[in-house]
């Protein structure tokens, strides 16, 4: 594989790397005919972006020596970011950036031609490895709307930067809302402050939505440095779910449409099923897939006008105890399982009252054809981090049971419930 | 500085040293760039003062603030050396503040009586008068590094502006900085062997960046990049940099900075190699 990139474009790169660096730690490089595609999957897989660099982004692009079959490669994301870390430095010295990857010298090598003659190689270390797919498809989605990257990007600010989630939905009006997520409101006295930034639908260049939909996903990073925030269980109520994180995987790619004069498109479906952020434009298309809430917000939007898509009684959702009938809490089999059924529904059933009726479809319809995840690192069993229970993961369709039975805790959360009730 | 003056004469002390300065930061600055711990040794001649600081045996940094810098410039003795605490000194320069309020300059008073008498400081700011009373350390040997321009066989002299941003990048995973200095290619190479691969910078000895380059043989040393990574500061106060190497693979390099008053003064490092490498890694 060989491509040259020059000029502005090495500053698109550097964003994009940076935009995906927000997601996950791992940067899959995957040259094809149809362009240099970028791919990477957080820890938890409930966050996937993808950038496909067609070949007219690059001055010269080569996927493969002929008679040989493209390479798949995975670096370190902290490696291929040191290339690109200061973005000021991008734009201001280097002229041209080269990226070559030669199945013999087992080196990602980088080369940037910068002003003043200046050369500078870096030889990266990567490992082979598969493809890395996320089954997912936007035009299957039936909501969709899509606004200059600004006008988003204007509308997320006033979010506080500790936001975890947030709500999307559509409101009377055909107003299009962002609000804060409470995902426990027995502690809701306590949150001081519930953001909701409505927009227009004049905002939009596309809105294709009906009046009460709403997703709610993830503002923010989803890594596990941080330690987890433990809240004590209570009779009754809702499992304490994903912890507070820093920074926003969303926001990467709306930083990045943002410098690209690029507008954003926001595909989705059902609570649960995966909302889509697109970008694209002559040269380049962006992906970034974002696992939602598999329940719909019961403070959702607050509208009076607000139909229930389903007839359940929302509010009841919270309050009735649920059991959990998975066949295995161990996320592990469960996976496992999926991966030899041919990713088929989860065999459980949800007891009526549930927020929705009748048997959940898994939210990605297709098995992931990534081969080495069972080597991976387990993403929901990271010692000491509560599984994000409430996202589904979107490759393997497991659909955790967002409520939990009070008297049974998870074997999966066992490690924190030792001292707690 | 009519304050400051009439202090002094009241008192009827004989000072071993006196130096003045209508703008403390042409001194602090300087200072600042070889603050990489926390003591230093002065010594004090007519023709200036030179701050030396060192690290592990392995390198040393000294700073020269040349006579002709001072407003008013008095030694008595042959030559002055104590240790003082460099961080007590520069937290005491910058007393009235660091940045810079345009139109406000703090003048200084430099007074040290000689052996065994703390090092006094006059900060005087809008009026304002602030004494500081540092106590001197006995001076211990500082390191000589032999360096001498006969043995040198490599020399570049390069604008800053091209070695900023590289040297504020380097790669910290990687425990040492090579430096290949060549007449043939890669002419000068800085490398780093980090955790994500090696990177290698190269200039080519037609860059507009560079001034003057003389390279007789081709050399490659490592050094130990913790002990260099210090030299960034005056890499970024400085407008041009001298690297040179001798025949032992010391290294030199020497810092020439324009004070707000566009006086030039000199910063140098020396550092002495890591190991002896015959051929670069890949």
């Amino acid at each position: 594989m060989r491509c040259l990139v020059t000029g502005g474009n090495v500053k698109v790169l550097g964003k994009a790397v940076h935009s995906l660096s927000r997601i996950g730690d791992e940067l899959y490089l995957e040259p094809m005919e149809e362009g240099l595609s970028l791919r990477t999957v957080n820890s938890s897989r409930s966050a996937y972006a993808c950038f496909l660099f067609a070949p007219l982004f690059f001055q010269q692009y080569q996927a493969a020596t002929p008679g040989q079959d493209p390479l798949h490669c995975k670096i370190l994301m902290k490696s291929f970011l040191s290339v690109f870390r200061s973005l000021a430095m991008l734009e201001k010295t280097v002229e041209t950036c080269c990226i070559s990857l030669s199945g013999r010298s087992s080196r990602l090598v980088v080369q940037l031609h910068c002003r003043y003659g200046v050369r500078k190689t870096h030889n990266l270390a990567f490992q082979d490895c598969e493809s890395l797919q996320a089954v997912f498809d936007p035009a299957s989605c039936p909501y969709k709307l899509c606004a200059p990257a600004r006008v988003l990007g204007e509308a997320v600010l006033p979010f506080p930067l500790a936001l975890a989630e947030v709500t999307l939905g559509v409101g009377a009006g055909r107003r299009v809302i962002l609000r804060s997520y409470q995902e426990d409101e027995a502690d809701s006295s306590l949150k001081a402050m519930v953001t909701e930034m409505s927009l227009g639908e004049d905002d939009f260049q596309q809105l294709r939505v009906r009046e009460g939909v709403a997703v709610t996903f993830c503002l923010k990073e989803f890594r596990v440095s941080l330690p987890p925030r433990h809240v004590p269980r209570r009779p009754g109520g809702p499992t304490p779910g994903l912890t507070a994180l820093p920074l926003s995987p969303s926001q990467g790619l709306l930083s990045f449409a943002e410098s690209a004069n690029l507008s954003l498109s926001v595909h989705f479906d059902t609570p649960g099923r995966p909302a889509i952020f697109t970008v694209e434009d002559s040269t380049l298309d962006g992906h970034f897939v974002l696992a939602t809430l598999s329940e719909p917000d019961p403070h959702s939007l607050g509208l009076g006008s607000l139909e229930p898509r389903r007839p359940e009684p929302r509010l009841q959702a919270h309050s009735t105890p649920h059991q959990d009938d998975f066949a295995s809490d161990d996320m592990d089999s469960y996976m496992i399982a999926m991966e030899t059924s041919g990713g088929s529904e989860a065999p459980w059933a949800r007891p009526s009252g549930s927020p929705s009726p009748g048997p959940q479809p898994p939210c990605s319809p297709a098995p992931p054809s990534e081969d080495e995840d069972e080597d991976e690192a387990e993403p929901t069993t990271v010692p000491g981090t509560p599984p994000p229970k409430k996202f589904r993961s979107l490759f393997f369709g497991s659909v955790l049971t967002p409520m939990r039975s009070p008297q049974g805790p998870s074997s999966v959360l066992a490690e924190d419930s030792d001292g707690e009730g | 500085m009519p304050l400051l003056t009439q202090r002094i004469q009241d008192e009827s002390v004989q000072y071993s040293l006196v130096a003045s300065l209508d703008n403390v930061r042409n001194l602090s600055t300087i200072l600042k760039a070889i603050h990489f711990r926390e003591h230093a040794t002065c010594f004090a001649t007519k023709n200036g003062i030179r701050v030396t600081v060192e690290n592990a045996k392995c390198v040393q940094a000294n700073a020269f603030i040349q006579a002709g810098i001072f407003q008013e410039f008095i030694v008595q003795e042959e030559s002055i050396t104590f240790r003082i605490n460099l961080t007590v000194l520069l937290d005491c320069l910058s007393i009235f503040g660091s940045s810079p309020t345009p139109g406000t300059l703090t003048a200084l008073r430099m007074c040290y009586q000689g052996y065994g008498h703390p090092l006094m400081l006059f900060l005087e700011e809008g009026g304002v008068v602030t004494v500081c009373k540092i106590n001197t350390q006995e001076p211990e040997d500082t390191l000589d590094f032999d360096f001498c321009s006969t043995n040198v066989i490599n020399k570049i002299i390069l604008q800053s502006e091209g070695l900023r941003e590289a040297f504020s990048e380097l790669d910290m995973t990687s425990e040492v900085l090579q430096i290949t200095m060549s007449p043939d290619k890669p002419y000068f190479r800085l490398s780093t062997f980090g955790n994500a691969g090696s990177s290698h910078l190269d200039y080519p000895k037609d860059s507009d960046l560079m001034e003057t380059f003389l390279c007789n043989q081709t050399q490659v040393n490592r050094y130990k990049i913790s002990l260099l990574k210090p030299s960034t500061k005056a890499l970024v106060l400085s407008c041009k940099v001298s690297i040179r190497t001798d025949n032992r693979g010391f290294l030199s390099l020497q810092y020439m900075i324009k004070n707000e008053d566009g006086q030039i003064c000199f910063v140098e490092y020396y550092c002495c190699p890591d190991e002896e490498v015959c051929e670069s890694e890949y």
